[in-house]
């Protein structure tokens, strides 16, 4: 599947099927940091992810000092 | 996984909540505690008008959306920073969002009708860009609050924003901001009343509601913040989180019933202290205003050219 990560934008190819928490644990990502967005719709941690899924893992953290 | 409340399958989970929900009643579950904070803190009263600070991201547009949702009479204000392509696709945003709902934008741009814009700010003062940033964006939103005769600022400052500031806060006891750093701020001489209805709601919460709800929101971060204080104290606080859920809320709102009465004195020292500034009459404790110093620091300098660009949608 691929896997669309922002800031900075790039894309990885990962072999499915995954669960999303154990995508985000192979990347090293922190579950609350993040959306997991699968084919447009919103998943959650314990969803299966197969090869032909398109899969955007969107930051949600931002801070300017105000 | 399934939705708490209906059973269907559920969009997203809440470690926090120990809970699961549904795109409908994730909706509903927002709603929720912005009316509830609403209400609890007397942020808004009935037939009073909100002017929304608006920048484009998911926060203040998940706010908006909200509050007009919730039945309030809420314009936006936004204000353009000049931070390079950033700021243009923010602008694009905050447009969009206000133009498909037939809602009122307010606009502002530093540059134009100020006079200077932040990096050229930053580059003046020697400061982090952040702080000329939240300096502008303070003065701006309340000044244009008091021009258009709205009763509230409504900020779209959430759970890990809140968190975070109480956080630096509190490692540097700093008791003046400890003292101020509450959901509302009570309107007063040549200020307005300042609101937080998204203090219940997380960071991660927010951006749902956003992909759920179909707002089209900034998701790149400033290039300006990359690496600032305040991200690394978000770190911080998510790592604590990932081992204890509620973590956060619990240092938030703890902080807000057994301590902030502790710090409120120093805070109202403070307000007595102040008088009008001398240039453009808002409350600052010295003769002229810090924003008012910063137009005057900043007047016929060269503009800085931005050279860190946003990253590609």
């Amino acid at each position: 599947m691929q896997v669309t990560l922002r800031n900075p934008r790039r894309v990885l190819e990962v072999a499915g099927p995954v669960r999303v928490s154990a995508l985000l644990d192979r990347l090293e990502i922190h579950r609350d940091t993040v959306l997991v967005i699968r084919n447009a719709t919103l998943v959650p941690s314990d969803t299966l992810l197969e090869d032909a899924d398109e899969i955007e893992i969107r930051p949600v953290i931002s801070g300017g000092s105000s | 996984m399934k939705c708490r409340v209906c059973r269907q399958p559920a969009v997203i989970d809440l470690r926090r909540h120990n809970a699961n929900f549904c795109a409908e009643h994730f909706v509903e579950h927002c709603r929720e505690q912005v009316r509830r904070t609403i209400d609890h803190f007397k942020m808004v009263a009935p037939g009073d008008r909100v002017l929304v600070a608006v920048s484009g991201g998911k926060d203040s547009l998940a706010l908006w959306d909200l509050l007009v949702e919730l039945g309030y009479d809420a314009d936006g204000l936004y204000l353009g920073l000049g931070i390079g392509d950033y700021s243009d696709e923010s602008g694009r945003y905050a447009r969009e969002f206000a133009s498909q709902r037939g809602l009122h934008l307010v606009e502002v741009d530093l540059r134009d009708d100020i006079g200077f814009d932040v990096p050229t700010a930053a580059a003046v003062t020697k400061r982090v860009p952040c702080s000329a940033c939240g300096l502008s964006k303070r003065h701006l939103f309340d000044r244009a609050a008091i021009d258009g005769g709205y009763d509230a600022v409504a900020t779209g400052h959430n759970l890990d924003d809140e968190a975070a500031v109480l956080f630096g806060n509190t490692l540097r006891w700093n008791i003046e901001y400890l003292g101020r750093q509450l959901p509302v701020l009570p309107a007063r001489a040549g200020l307005p009343r300042k609101v937080k209805p998204l203090v219940r709601l997380a960071e991660r919460e927010m951006a749902a509601y956003c992909v759920v709800r179909g707002i089209d929101y900034q998701v790149e971060e400033c290039p300006m913040a990359a690496g600032n204080r305040h991200l690394g104290y978000k770190e911080a606080l998510n790592a604590i989180e990932a081992s204890s859920p509620g973590a956060k809320s619990a240092f938030y709102f703890e902080f807000l019933d057994k301590a902030s009465h502790l710090f409120a004195n120093r805070a109202q020292t403070e307000r007595d202290g102040l008088q009008a500034c001398q240039s453009c009459g808002t409350p600052t404790p010295g003769e002229v205003c810090a924003f008012c110093r910063l137009v005057e620091r900043t007047a016929g300098a060269t503009p800085v050219e931005l050279t860190v660009k946003a990253p590609p949608l």
